[in-house]
């Protein structure tokens, strides 16, 4: 192996995903046979308990069309509020992976579509309600954006909450997910804006 | 607030949201300014996939879509070290690349450029870093390719990446370029990237990586955000 005691130079920087991630990174969703999926939008197994529930939406650009070659990564708590991760003292050995990743080229509404679980409330992250950590990416976003999706029926804790307690008053409703019953169970429903009046918070972290 | 444990974003290495030469931020790019989040264990942690994510030919896309032969164009290797601001290395991190064939061509099918498909060759490759923080792939040397961004536009010749690091904070996609490309200036895509850090998305060729007979080398070292110096005090 060459030498690689280089000293670090520095953040590489980010570029966009691009219109053509789909075999590389989603290949199952897409009908690629050739790598098998790290991740789909199918987060439940056996032995995951929990509420199950669907998380659906759209990726709005600034005209408002659905935009159909996003990436979107969901990243969440298991129903006790673990996170599967080394850094969570009470994830360790959490059988809930709690990692999606779907691109919105299949659907033909180019919404995103996860079957996963209520995560539950963490209890090291102090007064935060329950929420799912969402990553987007689309070809025309240089960086990747980051979000939340709160869940509508849950205005207790999403009152007590001191994420949804900074944001403007106004705003706070973008990450909030609608509560639907349909015929295949509890979905909620949250679109993500890119731009305009009802822009989605992103935050930087 | 305790002190973050992680180093930020660093908004002088990273382009901006908008950057009117490349004409999809205009509707894209987010208006409003980002939102300050605390850290917490949302964001300290994030999907850990270790070496048992990858298998044996994932890492090698002169093989990994072989039908009856193997792919057309120049055989490289691309290496180098994932590693943190500090520069300690980063081990079992998960590294996902895919890229156009030799002839610049995409398999997507959303890709309409007139250049052949190689029936031997998708793209599309993983692996995971070493103890060293090491990642290693074989591939061939992706073509330029057209673009509707601008009249005669191309993209210089590129390897998409995809990292996640220790946590969701430091995930990371971005594009690797290859030394001495006459289009880099005429590139609206690494032209979003400020000056001063964009050297550091075009590899260096590699004499050492080089295998004899064999395939070009190209070292390509990728550095994530860090942690910081100073050791919070308190559990989050
Ligand atoms: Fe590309």
């Amino acid at each position: 192996m060459s030498d690689f005691q280089n000293p670090a130079r520095g953040q590489t920087p980010s570029q966009t995903i691009g219109p053509f991630f789909a075999y590389g990174l989603t290949p199952a969703q897409y009908g690629y046979g050739h790598l098998t999926a790290i991740a789909t939008g199918s987060l439940i197994g056996e032995g995951v308990e929990g509420q199950r529930i669907t998380l659906a939406g759209r990726v709005l650009d600034g005209a408002g069309e659905a935009i159909s070659d996003a990436m979107v990564e969901i990243w969440q708590a298991d129903s006790q509020g673990r996170y599967s991760h080394p850094a969570d003292p009470g994830g360790r050995n959490a059988p809930f992976v709690g990692f999606g990743r779907v691109g919105t080229g299949t659907d033909p509404g180019a919404r995103f579509l996860f079957e996963t679980i209520q995560p539950g409330a963490v209890p090291g992250d102090a007064d935060q309600a329950p929420h799912i950590n969402v990553i987007l990416f689309a070809r025309g976003l240089l960086n990747h954006l980051y979000t939340r999706v709160y869940f509508a029926d849950q205005a207790a804790a999403n009152a007590q909450d001191p994420v949804l307690a900074a944001l403007p008053e106004d705003r706070r409703g973008t990450l909030i997910a609608e509560r639907v019953e349909t015929p295949a169970g509890v979905e909620y429903r949250w679109d993500i804006h890119l731009q305009g009046d009802k822009e989605t918070v992103f935050f930087d972290l | 607030m305790m002190q973050k444990t992680q180093t930020a974003r660093d908004w002088t290495s990273h382009p901006s949201y908008r950057h009117a030469p490349y004409k999809s931020t205009a509707l894209r790019a987010p208006s409003k300014p980002l939102t300050p989040l605390p850290e917490g264990l949302s964001e300290l942690t994030g999907p850990v996939y270790g070496h048992d994510a990858v298998m044996g030919l994932d890492s090698d896309m002169t093989k990994n879509a072989a039908m009856n032969g193997a792919p057309l164009g120049e055989r490289i290797v691309v290496s180098g070290v994932v590693m943190g601001e500090d520069g300690k290395p980063l081990p079992n991190t998960l590294v996902e690349v895919w890229q156009a064939n030799a002839a610049g061509r995409y398999v997507h099918t959303a890709d309409q450029h007139d250049a052949p498909l190689d029936p031997n060759f998708l793209g599309g490759g993983r692996c995971v870093t070493d103890a060293n923080g090491v990642y290693r792939f074989t591939s061939v040397k992706p073509g330029a390719y057209p673009w509707g961004n601008h009249h005669n536009a191309w993209r210089p010749a590129h390897v998409h990446f995809s990292l996640f690091g220790p946590s969701i904070a430091t995930r990371l996609i971005t594009q690797m370029y290859f030394p001495g490309d006459p289009l880099f200036e005429f590139d609206p895509i690494l032209g979003g990237v400020p000056e001063s850090s964009r050297d550091r998305l075009v590899s260096e060729f590699s004499l050492d990586l080089t295998e004899p007979g064999i395939a070009l080398g190209y070292r390509f070292d990728i550095v994530l955000r860090g942690r910081n110096q100073t050791p919070f005090e308190s559990a989050p």
